[in-house]
């Protein structure tokens, strides 16, 4: 009896991976066959008012690189603070804060945005998109900036001092280059986490339909537009964003891959 | 330079705080012109955009279902705009039926999610070999890490059908909004959920297997109690995740402002809510959109709040 309740455990402890494993499989498989069925290279050549995504694609990675230009180095010297600097209660509370604000519902982002740059400066614009992807941004690269910092042993930090060397020095050169392949694995996953968000793009960035680099006006989002391009009635639009989002897809889990193979790479 | 470089990095710092406040205080003034329209029984009111006489009572309105489309929306506006001299009506806001829709679309992705993502931890975690661990360990963390719209766009044209011929009504509805969403938080349950599991002493977990007792045993009387705590505060957090997940919700739970009489109604969500009608809104309108920010950011902000630092703290 107890060996029958064990192997019945088992069966559905097993059960319960392979289901999640055939959704994995069952998006991906619908995102192959549906992408790569309306998938052409002129897709890469064309606008969004030709019918292809260029514009989108290339606004999608300025949005998400601009993002980035922001957030990383806010991110890092804060977990820099955090780990090299903050001693006692402000620093974990600061901890706790960026961990909430990790999970914080990302369309809340985006509404924040809105009221603090969309309503003043009179309309939605690129940068308002690229600040609202730096704000979900910025607590990711602090946690894994603090916690690759934490894993650097005490004696390097010991010796550079030791020589005369100042701080910031010590925590630049030698710190910095020791967490090195940690922290770019946790910017690599972020830039992924970041570059297939939508909610917070919405009503900061839109999207457009034309080729852009105006940072000031509505600037041309991938996502964004997969969603509107998922809404319309035309066979041909769904073709399309079915298109897009297998472009989407491939691009975040190479990304993410990528990230993986780094750290396994180096440890 | 070192005073330099210390003062960047407290700012740094210091900006996760300025942002959170700033949050809530945007949040809080935008929202104030309904805040004071309506106080709390916004909370309680399922009316969405409903033009009221105004000597009537709230309670006496017939309520019939009024599905905002974004067209609908600027129309609705207009015509309140030029109805200003007509002074017996007015709009009214309530948010009402996208709380409950909330609440109810993370309920359902809960209780499907959960036994689910506990079996793949345990497989995770006890069952497989290393090697395959490893590979389904890496490929369920991959579900996680594809885009919300990629869930939503999937759930509404292959997942959702099928659920309807299963169960019956709409393919768009508060079911398929909720199993999708389910989909969605199962990785990050299960992954959290193995990370609790895996801090169990492998002395107890030895021991146990030396008394002679079997895997599920184990499990049961060792890894579970040992891990509870933790595991609670996966599930915590996952429910965090779900209350304001946007996309794929928005794909799938129908948007149409009234209460479900059945768990396969279509109705509507506050991230969906907000997301179908920002652009559009103005005046009375924004203002209530940004109060159900509010809403769902204090009651987000409580839940992660509490998952981490009640349940995951003392895992650490």
């Amino acid at each position: 009896m107890r060996l029958l309740v064990n192997k019945i455990f088992l069966a559905l402890s097993v059960l319960s991976a392979l289901i999640g494993l055939t959704f994995l499989g069952w998006i991906l498989i619908t995102l192959f066959i549906k992408g790569l069925s309306s998938f052409h290279f002129s897709l890469f050549l064309n606008d969004l008012i030709e019918g292809g995504l260029r514009n989108l694609i290339i606004g999608q990675f300025i949005l998400a690189g601009l993002a980035s230009i922001i957030g990383i180095p806010l991110g890092m010297a804060a977990g820099i603070y955090l780990q090299e600097y903050g001693r006692g209660r402000y620093a974990s509370l600061i901890r706790d804060l960026s961990d909430i604000m990790m999970s914080a519902p990302s369309i809340v982002i985006g509404a924040f945005v809105y009221a603090v740059v969309v309503i003043p400066t009179g309309g939605t614009s690129g940068f308002a998109g690229a600040i609202s992807l730096a704000i979900m941004m910025l607590p990711v690269v602090i946690n894994t900036t603090d916690n690759m910092l934490s894993l650097v042993p005490r004696e390097l930090r010991e010796a550079g001092i030791s020589l005369g060397a100042s701080k910031y020095r010590v925590i630049i050169d030698i710190i910095i280059k020791a967490a090195k392949v940690g922290i770019m694995t946790g910017i690599l996953l972020a830039f992924a986490r970041i570059i297939g968000e939508t909610a917070p793009l919405l009503f900061t960035s839109e999207t457009s339909n034309y080729f852009s680099l105006d940072l000031t006006e509505s600037f041309p989002s991938l996502t964004v537009s997969i969603y509107d391009l998922a809404n319309e009635p035309e066979e041909s639009s769904r073709d399309l964003a079915w298109a897009a989002s297998f472009i989407l897809t491939a691009l975040v889990l190479v990304i993410n891959l990528a990230g993986r193979f780094i750290t396994r790479n180096k440890h | 330079m070192e005073k330099i470089f210390q003062k960047l990095s407290l700012s740094s710092a210091s900006l996760v705080f300025i942002i959170l406040i700033g949050i809530f205080i945007t949040l809080f003034n935008s929202s104030k012109l309904a805040i004071d329209e309506y106080g709390f029984d916004f909370i309680t009111n399922p009316d969405w955009n409903k033009e009221v006489t105004i000597d009537t009572p709230l309670s006496d309105v017939t309520t019939e279902d009024i599905i905002i489309d974004e067209d609908d929306m600027i129309m609705d506006e207009d015509e309140v705009m030029f109805d200003e001299d007509n002074e017996n009506t007015k709009t009214v806001f309530g948010g009402l039926v996208p709380i409950v829709g909330t609440l109810l679309s993370t309920l359902i992705a809960l209780v499907f999610a959960l036994p689910i993502a506990m079996g793949i931890a345990v497989f995770l975690a006890e069952i497989a070999p290393k090697n395959i661990s490893n590979i389904v360990g890496i490929a369920i963390e991959l579900l996680a890490a594809i885009p919300s719209i990629i869930f939503g766009m999937w759930g509404l044209y292959y997942f959702a059908p099928i659920v309807a011929d299963i169960v019956g009504g709409y393919q768009v509805s508060l079911l398929t909004a909720g199993l999708v969403l389910g989909v969605m938080i199962l990785p990050f349950m299960a992954a959290i959920t193995r990370d609790s599991m895996n801090t169990t002493p492998s002395v107890l977990k030895e021991s146990a297997y030396a008394l002679g007792a079997t895997k599920f045993e184990v499990i049961k009387d060792i890894i579970f109690p040992y891990s509870k705590v933790g595991i609670i505060g996966s599930i915590i957090l996952a429910l965090g995740r779900a209350l304001g997940e946007t996309m794929a919700v928005a794909f799938l739970i129908g948007s149409i402002f009234a209460l479900p009489s059945a768990i396969n109604d279509p109705t509507i969500s506050i991230p969906v809510a907000m997301a179908n009608n920002f652009g559009e809104a103005s005046g009375l309108g924004e203002s209530a959109l940004f109060y159900l920010a509010l809403i769902l950011f204090v009651i987000s902000f409580a839940v992660i709040s509490v998952a981490k630092f009640y349940f995951l703290k003392k895992v650490k």
